[in-house]
């Protein structure tokens, strides 16, 4: 690649030719400020907070979006460059409702975070500001077009990363607003709820709906037992919350966080993803021994699973129709685990902790509440964010608490469980019981790490006893569409396809904490992903059992009240169905 | 607003099926809203969602593009269309407070309907009658000399006529 020789204020350096000033700057250390940029999203150049000073040049250039050239010289800083950003943020906030204090965001939102450090410190103009409504349709993603800057970034991850397109910007001028089709709300809209939007939007224009009003009522009635289970990620990030870098495992202080918050009892939803493996292995096996609705795809991702429903309807015979590993756990918890303990399932409360917005969706599906009694198994899905806020809220001193454990029984998983929150953890959970029970040997390779990558796309062909398995993984649906446009139009024969809506897997989820905007790490960060996706592989390597069906929790479970995996009452109570839905995808 | 609701015109069909055969048939969407527009009046949330299935252009985009130019009308007209002129002649002789008179009576904005649908109002550029000016048009009948004065009056007579005729064929 050819290199060209530029100066930024005083520095002279050698960069790639097609570099952007931008990121020339980042790579000495200069951080020119942004709003609309994002290196895994198109560029827009929407907001022009980037701009820089080239010599010769006129005007201000974005240094987001213009590219150097040999000689170039680029003052990233100077009195009036300063001035003009702080002006293009005044204009912003001229547009803004004033109300940090009662904002989520609070704290960490770039907007509020550019305003300091811009030195904006009076309200120079006060236009008539725009208003519109709440949308609060949703159970997973709230919209509150007042606080939206017009960056672009929800409408391009929607897009390029997820290829829904539920996003657009409408009408004009000072009357622009992103919302869906028709500007219609949320709920009316192809929207799969997987939260990458609340991801990179800079301010509280997407977040996440509030569940934890319902939790603080729960865990203050003494009537009422109330017990938590968390997803695989949890752990994984959730000491961010509280000052670390990503990748930090914060297993035992989060148990100990959840028994401080009251919560009767703590399980762990990595029992639950075992017990998918043990299902949907048996589900697959005979899949394939008769050769029906192959490829098997993978269905513990709810956000997929909307994506399918609206997109691929013709593909749902091929899902999976085990139920996620949380709606597993929730279901024993008020049957099995009700009964054992003699509790009255309508006096337990099931809180999802998810690193996922679609989970919360995904607990208010009808197919996933109790018919006869009325209530539904998971009764709150509260994300990692509101957790950590919780805790803080109650005056936990997280990174001083000493390390709990799992309650029993549904707290014991294996490492197969344990790397469910990455992707191509499904998939190699699944091969590893598979492959115990295609061979009949127990002790073979346990590592698939052909599908350890968090690349978005991988195909491989495993060879497993004396069949050989084509199987796919996708994370991030503009991924998945171009497995399942393979699948539909039958260019390619795989066994198994394993989908995960969010890029990376759950570690990347729509409900995982946004990294702290004094960090300069942008939200989808590759190697913040990486890092999550390492503490589970960790945890997993450092357990002794590391295949699902070897979980003695879950052999119990079989023994004392399931019957046979795929028996009768392990289909009725851990499977599920879906259903087309409109609007259709494109 | 579904596969069982569609109804585009089968001349309007066609030409997506052409668009589609072209290097980049999403560069002819709005042409096709053109289309559309001319034959219905308006678009509708049916039709736009049709040519988004048809076309394989996310449906957000569709409205998108819509409601980014004023020339869509996202609503049917009213039974009485009201075009009001504000071109320089017209606007010099104070088509402003004419438009702004029938907002004030209607209470609707350019582009909009009122929601029994008996009126809406459209601004139009010069339509070749400076002479009159301010001038408007009701459907196809022109108005010249136009006072923001005469607007209630106007519009009360443009009531009656509605209710007689809506009588007549009832
Ligand atoms: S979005 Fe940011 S700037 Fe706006 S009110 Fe919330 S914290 Fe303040
Ligand atoms: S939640 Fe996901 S699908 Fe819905 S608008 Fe946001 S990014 Fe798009
Ligand atoms: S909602 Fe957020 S991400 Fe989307 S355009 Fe507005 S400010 Fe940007
Ligand atoms: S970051 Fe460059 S224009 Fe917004
Ligand atoms: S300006 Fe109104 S008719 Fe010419």
């Amino acid at each position: 690649m050819n290199k060209v020789n530029i100066q930024i204020d005083d520095i002279n350096l050698e960069v790639p030719e097609n570099s952007t000033i931008m990121e020339a700057c980042d790579k000495v250390g200069i951080h020119i400020p942004r709003l609309c940029y994002h290196p895994i999203l198109s560029n827009e150049g929407a907001c022009r907070i980037c701009i820089v000073e080239v010599d010769g040049i006129y005007n201000y250039l974005p240094s987001c979006s213009t590219y150097v050239f040999d000689g170039m010289k680029i003052k990233t800083n100077s009195p009036e460059i300063r001035q003009a950003r702080r002006d293009l943020v005044e204009l912003m906030l001229d547009n803004h409702p004033m109300d940090c204090q009662l904002c989520v965001r609070n704290g960490n939102c770039e907007l509020q975070a550019l305003s300091y450090k811009l030195g904006v410190r009076e309200r120079l103009f006060e236009g008539v500001r725009k208003s519109y409504e709440l949308d609060l349709s949703s159970d997973s993603v709230v919209r509150n077009a007042e606080k939206c800057i017009l960056c672009g970034q929800c409408i391009r991850v929607c897009a390029n990363v997820q290829g829904v397109y539920n996003l657009s910007q409408h009408h004009r001028g000072v009357n622009t607003i992103v919302t869906p089709a028709f500007l219609s709300s949320m709920e009316n809209s192809v929207c799969v709820k997987c939260g990458q939007c609340i991801n990179v939007c800079p301010t509280a224009a997407f977040t996440e709906k509030d569940y934890t009003e319902k939790i603080w009522a729960a865990l203050n009635d003494p009537d009422i037992f109330v017990i938590a289970q968390t997803a695989p990620s949890i752990r994984a990030a959730i000491a961010e919350g509280f000052g670390h870098p990503p990748g930090v495992n914060g297993t035992g202080q989060m148990i100990t966080a959840l028994r401080r918050l009251g919560f009767d009892a703590v399980f762990d939803t990595n029992f639950g993803a075992d017990l998918t493996i043990v299902e949907e292995s048996v589900e697959f096996l005979k899949r394939l021994e008769s050769g029906e609705k192959l490829p098997m795809i993978t269905s513990c991702s709810p956000g997929w699973i909307k994506f399918l429903e609206h997109f691929f309807p013709e593909l749902i015979p091929n899902a999976s129709t085990c139920k996620s590993p949380m709606q597993m756990v929730s279901t024993l918890l008020k049957t099995y685990y009700a009964e054992k303990n003699n509790l009255d399932p309508k006096k337990i409360f099931v809180v999802g902790v998810m690193p996922c917005t679609a989970k919360k969706f995904e607990s208010r599906r009808p197919e996933h509440y109790n018919v006869e009694g009325g209530y539904p198994y998971t009764d709150a899905v509260i994300t990692t964010r509101e957790l950590i806020w919780m805790i803080k809220a109650y005056g936990i001193d997280f990174n001083h608490l000493p390390k709990g454990n799992f309650d029993l029984p549904l707290g014991f998983s294996t490492g197969a469980g344990d790397i469910f929150g990455s992707t191509g953890g499904v998939m190699e959970a699944t091969l590893r019981t598979c492959q115990a029970k295609l061979t009949g040997i127990q002790n073979q390779e346990l590592e698939y790490f052909d599908v350890r990558n968090v690349e978005g796309l991988r195909e491989a062909s495993i060879k497993i006893g004396d069949k050989v398995l084509n199987i796919a993984i996708a994370n991030g649906l503009n991924n998945a569409k171009t497995i399942l446009n393979r699948v539909k139009n039958k260019e390619k024969e795989y066994h198994i396809v394993e989908i995960m809506a969010c890029l990376g897997g759950c570690v990347a989820g729509g409900g995982q904490p946004i990294p702290d905007v004094g960090e300069f790490i942008y939200p989808l960060d590759k190697n913040m992903i990486k890092l999550r996706a390492k503490a589970l592989y960790d945890i997993d390597e450092n357990k002794s059992i590391r295949r699902a069906h070897e979980n003695p929790y879950i052999e119990k479970l079989y023994e004392e009240y399931l019957g046979k995996p795929g028996g009768e009452l392990a289909y009725k109570l851990l499977h599920t169905h879906y259903h087309p839905r409109l609007p259709k995808g494109i | 607003m579904f596969e069982e609701d569609y109804n585009l015109d089968k001349e309007i069909t066609d030409y997506i099926d052409w668009c589609k055969e072209q290097e980049h048939p999403e560069s002819y969407l709005i042409a096709i809203l053109h289309k559309i527009q001319e034959k219905y009046g308006y678009l509708s949330q049916e039709n736009m969602y049709e040519v988004a299935q048809k076309l394989r252009v996310p449906t957000s985009f569709v409205s998108g593009v819509a409601t980014f130019y004023h020339y869509f009308r996202l609503k049917p007209r009213g039974y009485f269309h009201i075009s009001i002129c504000l071109g320089t002649a017209c606007f010099v002789k104070g088509a402003d407070l004419v438009l702004k008179a029938f907002q004030n009576e209607l209470g609707i904005e350019i582009g909009e309907t009122t929601s029994d649908g008996v009126f809406s109002i459209e601004g139009a550029r010069c339509i070749g009658v400076c002479a009159l000016a301010p001038v408007l048009m009701i459907n196809d009948a022109v108005y010249g000399n136009v006072k923001p004065t005469q607007v209630s009056e106007l519009l009360s007579s443009l009531r009656a006529k509605y209710n007689q005729e809506k009588k007549v064929s009832a």
